[in-house]
């Protein structure tokens, strides 16, 4: 146990990787609730660890103890305390839960003074696509955002099932075909982290990784600017060759690029994202765009929209 | 190659040459292994001249006790090839680093794909089928299971699913979709091959077998027992196979509605989960965990069973809170179908359901928490004898509290936001399934091996075997928990954080120790045979049983009971043997009916096996020919009227009265003297 938890506190390296090490609320959130949870789980977990081998060395039989009773078998007191402490325990392990849950919820706006950030995320065969829409911007590979300022992902495939995750930042969930899932994420400091896809999805899965850029304001804008200056637009051509089964830099026999940096389109097809949700469900292009005018009120008790 | 045209396809289907693996020499590898085992088996009992004897005393047997052994035997096998194809995949981990090592990204994902599930569906399932199959009907005082034909079926069919498992190492590629087989992934538009179809056929064959074993077993246990013997009487390990047969009743059939519409998808063209045309996945994903998550439970409390057990037997003492240990097993088995969503709290459905089925989970972990405190307290004030059997139990109670802690973040959503789908739950459910299932099971195999063969295992190697499961399991897995806190994904053929490497190598230097393991249970087995003289415990009870099936001679007679016992009490041999009553000469003996063999099983198993390759590679006179088959058998046996027969009282007492006339001459066994070669089999208690 405690050489699990020694592990656990080296688990700490690796920068930008994991939430141990968090860049966002969420994630830090996470990481202390990981930590009370264990810490609670002691009331139970040491006991039992501990009285294993200390109850089995001390009634050996070699041990001559004189104190044999091979017909006890209950007692109310042992009785009350074996299933009343796990009982009592489970309970404010659930309050743990139930505060959490609204707030961890990955669908919760992020409470802040700024408008949040929005960006659509499209899952393709061992690559995210990332689209600012209010920008008017994409990208591969690589994914900027402002510091202290909420992100509202909106995800979707264009393939199969995969997962978005931003370990530093926060929550993982799942991306799915003609459905749009949402997570709220933000980023408290300037670094850069590791994103990835965590749900297996062929046979470059293990690729499907990019540099999440977190920046001040300034330097997003700055970014942003420099995207525009691309003179790579993503329309139709270009989608289909980005959504081609195959690595980020299997891209480079296409596009002229640094897989270091990203690949960036100056300009997006305004309605990219929900012809790709509506392309597996032509039925619910009218319904999301009616969750749309809902507004915010609807979102977090929502199920994947369909 | 003719291969698309002419009569080739009507023939053969899709399958072609380049179904041969010769695209990668460690495939190529693999595959001549299977061949070349199956070759040499077939070739040996050809030598031997053992086919008769094969097929008489085992294939077409009705025994449990054979069924039972057969299914372990499956097991045992399917254990050596996952158990390689995991250490396989910790090897390329453990250089993988900016490295794309030895493995093909294919091939790894194939190799997880394989190895779990064979771990769940042939090497698990068939291995706690087999040790209830063998041990329950002997505990509950009775001589055979109530649809012995139906035991030799589901056998088949698991024996059918295994062969499919292995076939396909040799033709063709398996699924690259993981244990699981989430679609749209394994649907046709994304993988066209032959790969998922192996899978659905296999998991298909398996989940039919369970389902009709689950029914067999419940009915057995309602009605089969001895005289006196009341439900609350019975050993805790008959009420964890209750638990665990009603669980598999219950949660098999989705499963097989999951892979059936999957296969639905495949061939004709439904949209059930498929991206387009209405289908959804998230149904996929609901159907399979409904099965799923029961199926954790399926698998682990048979060994709480076998834990209860040998707890009692091995510190000479009643089961402390054997009510409790009931009321928490029922508990256990009543919530598992409660928290299915669990599994996939990533999906995006509201975070109101997310914490309902999350503190729904934790509240699994109550009953589990009161069992091991329950075995604590067994212990307490007992007698402990560190046998082979009682390392496993107290190294599971250990182990298994690290994985119920880490059971108890996964079940907290806003934790499982950060550890789904990490190496953390590969950490998670591999602490739950070595320390919890295989320990247990390993322990069984030990504690009813004389019961089966006559012999005690041997000791030594026992627990060398022991000693490297343990530090295996510690090295290959614990290292992964820290590792998935970092964000290292599972199923990753390749990473490219430097952080992860020093974790990596040291989960392959468990796989080395896990890999000893199972030579050193090979080893055991084969010193064990060739001390059988010296281990023999003709007198039947080498442990000082508390149970039934320590009452009769080891190996058990067909028949089980010469004379069905009447009980009085719970550990109701250990009662005779402080009555003095454990082995009287009956007055009186009774033909005894046992059901005859029948090639039944052997021919429904082998015919859906074969129906089922004929399925996978669109061999179509195949598929129909072994479906009819299949059918055929079950009717044609109906016609057969004499499916039983006698053996003679006479023969049961001399038997009987030649076994009570040899135990008498017996030298009582102290404990002091359990595992060595003084102990034949009787124990002090009963010769006091």
């Amino acid at each position: 146990m405690v050489a699990l938890s020694s592990l656990v506190l080296l688990a700490g390296c690796g920068s930008g990787i994991s939430f141990l090490d968090p860049h966002g609320p969420v994630a830090s959130t996470q990481r202390d609730l990981l930590f009370e949870v264990i810490a609670w789980m002691m009331i139970v977990v040491l006991p039992a660890i501990v009285l294993v081998p200390f109850v089995a060395w001390r009634f050996r039989r070699t041990g001559n103890n004189k104190s044999y009773h091979p017909n006890w078998q209950f007692s109310w007191p042992l009785e009350i305390i074996v299933w009343g402490v796990p009982v009592v325990l489970v309970c404010i392990l659930a309050t743990l839960i139930a505060g959490k849950a609204r707030s961890l919820d990955p669908y919760a706006a992020i409470p802040s003074d700024k408008p949040p950030l929005t960006v659509e995320v499209i899952g393709l065969d061992y690559k995210w696509l990332f689209v600012y829409p209010e920008q008017n911007i994409a990208s591969v590979g690589v994914l900027a955002l402002p510091v202290d300022r909420p992100v509202r992902f909106r995800l979707t495939s264009d393939t199969v099932m995969q997962s978005f995750m931003i370990p530093a930042l926060g929550s993982q969930i799942y991306a799915m075909a003609g459905m749009v899932t949402e997570l709220n994420l933000l980023a408290d400091r300037p670094a850069v982290l590791m994103g990835q896809n965590t749900q297996f999805n062929g046979l470059g899965f293990q690729n499907q990784k990019f540099d999440t850029l977190a920046m001040p304001q300034a330097d997003f804008d700055r970014w942003i600017a420099n995207a525009k200056q691309a003179e790579r637009p993503l329309d139709q051509d270009a989608y289909s060759i980005v959504s081609e089964k195959g690595k980020l830099a299997d891209l480079r026999s296409r596009f002229d690029f640094d897989p270091s940096k990203g690949l960036i389109f100056s300009s997006v097809e305004p309605a990219l994202f929900a012809t790709v949700v509506a392309r597996y469900r032509p039925e619910a292009a009218h319904r999301h765009e009616s969750d749309e005018a809902k507004g915010p009120a609807h979102k977090g008790h929502d199920h994947a929209n369909h | 190659m003719p291969t698309t045209e002419g009569w080739w396809p009507l023939l053969f289907g899709r399958l072609s040459y380049d179904a041969l693996p010769f695209y990668s020499a460690i495939a190529t590898a693999a595959a001549s292994v299977v061949v070349l085992g199956a070759i040499t088996v077939v070739a040996l009992i050809t030598y031997l001249g053992r086919w008769r004897w094969l097929w008489r005393e085992w294939l077409t047997s009705l025994d449990h006790k054979k069924i039972g052994i057969m299914y372990v035997v499956i097991a045992m096998v399917m254990l050596s090839r996952a158990v390689v194809e995991g250490s396989m995949m910790r090897a390329q981990q453990a250089i993988a680093l900016d490295n794309p090592g030895y493995l093909e990204p294919e091939h790894f994902a194939q190799l997880f794909s394989t190895h779990g599930s064979i771990m769940i569906f042939f090497m698990a399932m068939p291995f706690l089928t087999g040790i209830i199959n063998f041990a329950l009907p002997m505990q509950i005082g009775a001589r055979e299971v109530s649809f012995p034909l139906l035991n030799s079926i589901s056998l088949w069919l698991t024996a059918g699913g295994a062969g499919l498992m292995m076939v396909s190492l040799v033709i063709g590629k398996f699924s690259t979709g993981g244990w699981s087989g989430y679609p749209p992934y394994t649907d046709a538009a994304f993988n066209p091959g032959v790969g998922p179809d192996y899978w659905i056929f296999a998991v298909t064959l398996s989940s039919l077998a369970s389902t009709m074993t689950g029914i067999n077993i419940a009915v057995t246990i309602y009605k089969k027992r001895c005289g006196g013997m009341s439900p609350f009487r019975m050993p805790l390990f008959c009420w964890t196979s209750l638990c665990t047969s009603v669980l598999m009743i219950f949660a098999l059939p989705p499963l097989t509605v999951a892979t059936g519409l999957l296969a639905l998808d495949r061939y004709v063209g439904t949209h059930f989960f498929t991206n387009d045309g209405g289908g959804n996945m998230m149904n996929f994903a609901n159907l399979f965990w409904l099965f799923g998550h029961p199926e954790v439970y399926i698998l682990i409390l048979p060994a709480f069973g076998v834990y209860s057990q040998v707890i009692s037997n091995f510190s000479s003492k009643i089961l402390y809170g054997y009510d409790s240990l009931i009321i928490a097993t029922m508990c256990i088995a009543v919530l598992s179908f409660t928290v299915w969503v669990h599994h996939f709290f990533t999906m995006g459905q509201s975070a109101d359901l997310n914490a309902v089925f999350g503190i729904a989970t934790m509240t699994i972990g109550i009953p589990t928490g009161v069992k091991i405190f329950d075995w604590i307290l067994t212990m307490a004030w007992g007698r402990v004898r560190f046998t082979v059997p009682m390392i496993y139990s107290l190294a599971f109670m250990v182990l298994f509290t690290v994985g119920g802690l880490t059971g108890i973040l996964l079940a907290n959503p806003a934790i499982d936001f950060q550890v789904h789908n990490s190496v953390f739950l590969v950490a998670h459910f591999h602490n739950m399934l070595i320390p919890g299932l295989l320990y247990g099971m390993i322990a069984a195999y030990t504690y009813w091996f004389p019961k089966a063969f006559g012999f005690r295992l041997d000791e030594w190697w026992g627990r060398v075997a022991c000693g490297c499961w343990i530090t295996g399991f510690c090295l290959a897995f614990l290292p992964l928990y820290p590792l998935g806190l970092m964000g290292m994904p599972r199923r990753t053929q390749e990473f490219f954080e430097p952080a992860y490497l020093p974790y990596t190598i040291v989960a392959g230097v468990g796989a080395l120790f896990l890999l000893a393991a199972l030579a050193s249970l090979v080893t055991q087995l084969v010193v064990s045979i060739r001390r059988r003289e010296e281990l023999a415990v003709p007198g039947g009870d080498p442990w000082n049983g508390r149970t039934l099936e320590w009452a009769i001679p080891c190996p058990a007679p067909e028949y089980n009971f010469a004379v069905l016992p009447i009980v009085d009490s719970r550990d109701a041999f250990h009662a005779y043997k402080e009555k003095g009553t454990a082995y009287l000469d009956h007055r009186f003996y009774s033909d005894i009916e046992m059901p005859k063999n029948s090639m039944t099983g052997v021919v429904f198993g082998i015919a859906l096996a074969a129906a089922s390759f004929g399925f996978v590679w669109h061999i179509w006179w195949l598929a129909v020919l072994g479906v009819l088959v299949a059918i055929a058998a079950p009717v044609a046996r109906s016609f057969v009227l004499d499916t039983t027969r006698i053996i003679p009282a006479e023969e049961v007492r001399r038997d009987h009265e030649a076994w009570l006339a040899r135990l008498r001459k017996l030298p009582p066994a102290d404990r002091a003297v359990e595992t060595t070669p003084q102990n034949r089999g009787l124990a002090e208690a009963a010769a006091a």
